[in-house]
């Protein structure tokens, strides 16, 4: 049973974690993007057309890949170019993509969805137990997992992942050394919406293969508490994903146990436990005032004018 | 956007109001508000279903407009008197959560007549109007405990509300009139519509060892997670048959239409009064999507069962029947009051789950 209920966890917390790296990296870039809920109903309505109109889960997450990327986009002219209030942008396009989707989807209801396939690796899922669980999964769960260790390298590693959070901290004397802000937030912010809709891809094709209006519930805004719950860090933003995934699950299960040994726990008490968690945690991190503000971009949703 | 969406809306209801008072005088508009959008798959569209079965039966005398995905609070009480205003004849309000607003809107047009859904407060021009779906629960339990090989069979629930625990305990009692030992094991999800949360509640249910899911939350995803997992279960709201071809055994669908015709009709020919409507199998409310994936000696005892429930001969609730603790409830052959079953605040016996409070 323990097998199953791990299954079941790697399902739930694979989007929250892919959502998350995305608005990582937009953020390290110094651009808080909040239309996150937004974009990744984008990207499931997007992969859901995608795979029914070609037949394919495969096309379905380059659909929903570039459903939430486009979107992105326009968050990008919005706040980059016309240098909008990014908060309020978001917002904005968080409710919009409610609607849009919601709009686009309606031919899509009710329809029985294609089931991305996983992809057992050989040898490796020969592996008694681990290998069962970890090497027998879709390819969203193994691009999720190579996301974290690609963008680990990449932001701490790379010369552009140094520059690109150098843009972050500082957005002006990045500029005054010759570094182009907009194009790299540009980048940073498609990364991020494309991000989103690979996570609302998993929704739609994997986690319950089908189309319905608002079928991310807010799984966007868990995303984005996790992005600062995880302190801008990939591996604690897969740490965390997962601690949110498995409280989710446990509860459920918690709730049946307590049933047979005839305890009662309230169950609404066991549904707020993620956002307990998430609370306790934010309480931790943000003690140590120092390695909070080492972690945090300090250019956060500051816009930024170049002076010529 | 969603408050743009209900300001083009109301606009478009109200230039259609206007452009049909100037062509055909004499149709009367009976209006209805949505609180989800008319292609959810489940509530909502199961109103609007019954809409257009309105529509459809009276043609030449009414219109329809209606306004979707209109929240509830503040913001309902505005759609409900903008529609008020318009000049509807007759509105109904299609969610439990209106039901403030309604009450209010009402007291200030006594001339339109309101009808609520699910609610209890009703006024001189504000009937309410409710289906009694644990009819079907308790022929869905009867076929679980015929159905399910463990004898344990799992509820997705959704609120503890009276609405539904009145339905677990009537699926309870269903099954335990076919196998005295059956359990019921139950899991709240705290929400109406989550697909990912009521697929992990299935997914949990059937690892805790169920074979059977029914569930009291919107969505096709318990359905679909039966499906996959080879296990049997149960459509809510609507026929669910498209996400489990060989997983659903029948399904409570709701059938608003042949209410709302009837008291369309009341209202045309002037005979509306305000009632306090709880219409069950028999008034046709609610029916039962068909009886798929069974034995015929099981389908035979469903059918007979819905037979029995609507020429009023078996009412789900009949004595004797003991609190969940043991205590006794009803005693033999006694029936509850309605107003006991709509204030449902504890379980019968049997079902292995503690309420919550």
């Amino acid at each position: 049973m323990f097998e199953a209920i791990l299954l079941t966890v790697i399902t739930a917390s694979t989007p929250l974690v892919i959502a998350a790296l995305g608005e990582l990296v937009t953020e390290r870039s110094g651009v808080l993007n909040l239309g996150l809920e937004g974009m990744m109903i984008m990207g499931a309505v997007a992969a859901f057309a995608t795979a029914q109109l070609t037949g394919s889960a495969y096309l379905g997450i380059l659909g929903g890949i570039l459903g939430g990327g486009i979107f992105s986009l326009l968050f990008g002219v919005l706040t980059l170019t016309l240098v909008a209030n990014q908060v309020a942008t978001g917002l904005a396009l968080t409710i919009l993509g409610l609607g849009l989707s919601g709009q686009l989807g309606e031919s899509f209801v009710g329809m029985p969805g294609i089931r991305l396939q996983p992809i057992v690796i050989p040898l490796l899922s020969d592996i008694p137990f681990f290998g069962r669980v970890l090497f027998s999964q879709d390819l969203i769960f193994y691009m999720s997992v190579a996301l974290v260790f690609g963008i680990s390298w990449f932001l701490f590693k790379s010369r552009t992942g140094l520059k690109m959070r150098a843009i972050g901290d500082n957005h002006g004397s990045a500029h005054a050394l010759g570094i182009n802000v907009v194009r790299t937030r540009y980048l940073a912010v498609l990364f991020g919406g494309a991000c989103a809709g690979l996570a609302g891809a998993q929704l739609s094709l994997v986690y319950t293969p089908q189309w319905v209006e608002n079928m991310t519930a807010g799984r966007g805004w868990i995303a984005l508490a996790l992005v600062v719950f995880a302190s801008w860090r990939p591996l604690r933003v897969l740490a965390g994903g997962y601690l949110f995934g498995a409280v989710g699950i446990g509860q459920l299960h918690a709730q049946l146990l307590a049933q047979s040994g005839g305890i009662a726990i309230p169950s609404q008490l066991l549904s707020a436990l993620p956002y307990v968690a998430t609370i306790v945690v934010l309480i931790i991190i943000s003690h140590n005032r120092r390695t909070t503000l080492i972690n945090t971009p300090a250019s956060l949703g500051k816009p930024f004018v170049p002076d010529r | 956007m969603k408050k743009l969406i209900i300001a083009l809306a109301a606009t478009a209801a109200a230039l259609g109001g206007f452009a049909g008072s100037a062509s055909a005088q004499e149709k009367k508009k009976i209006c209805f508000i949505y609180v989800g959008s008319k292609t959810d798959g489940g509530w909502t569209q199961a109103h609007d279903i019954g809409r257009q079965a309105l529509q459809k039966a009276l043609d030449d005398k009414i219109e329809t407009p209606f306004l979707e995905s209109v929240p509830e609070g503040p913001d309902a009480e505005r759609a409900i008197e903008r529609m008020a205003r318009s000049g509807c004849a007759l509105i109904y309000t299609t969610s439990f959560g209106f039901m403030d607003a309604t009450v209010k809107v009402a007291a200030k047009f006594p001339d339109v007549k309101f009808e609520h859904a699910t609610g209890f407060k009703a006024a001189a021009n504000l009937a309410t109007y409710n289906s009694r779906f644990y009819e079907g629960r308790y022929i869905q339990g009867q076929i679980a405990a015929k159905m399910s090989k463990k004898g344990v069979a799992g509820y997705i629930a959704s609120f503890p509300i009276p609405e539904v625990v009145m339905g677990i305990n009537a699926f309870e009692l269903g099954a335990k009139s076919v196998n005295p030992e059956f359990k019921l094991k139950v899991v709240w999800a705290n929400t109406w519509f989550d697909p990912g949360k009521e697929a992990d509640a299935a997914k949990a249910l059937i690892d805790q060892g169920v074979d059977i899911l029914t569930q009291h939350t919107d969505t096709t995803a318990p359905m679909q997670v039966a499906a996959e997992r080879g296990i049997l279960a149960f459509g809510q709201a609507s026929d669910m048959i498209a996400a489990g071809p060989k997983t659903q055994l029948t399904a409570i669908v709701d059938t608003w239409g042949a209410y709302y015709i009837k008291r369309t009709n009341a209202v045309l020919d002037g005979s509306w009064k305000s009632e306090q409507i709880w219409d069950g199998l028999k008034d046709g409310i609610l029916t039962m999507a068909p009886y798929t994936n069974m034995p015929d000696d099981v389908k035979a005892m469903a059918e007979e069962t819905e037979a029995k429930i609507k020429s009023g001969e078996l009412h789900p609730f009949t004595g004797p029947i003991n609190k969940q603790d043991g205590s006794a409830w009803l005693a033999a052959g006694e029936k509850p009051e309605d107003g006991v079953l709509l204030g449902m605040n504890f379980y019968v016996e049997g079902v292995d789950d503690k309420l919550p409070k």
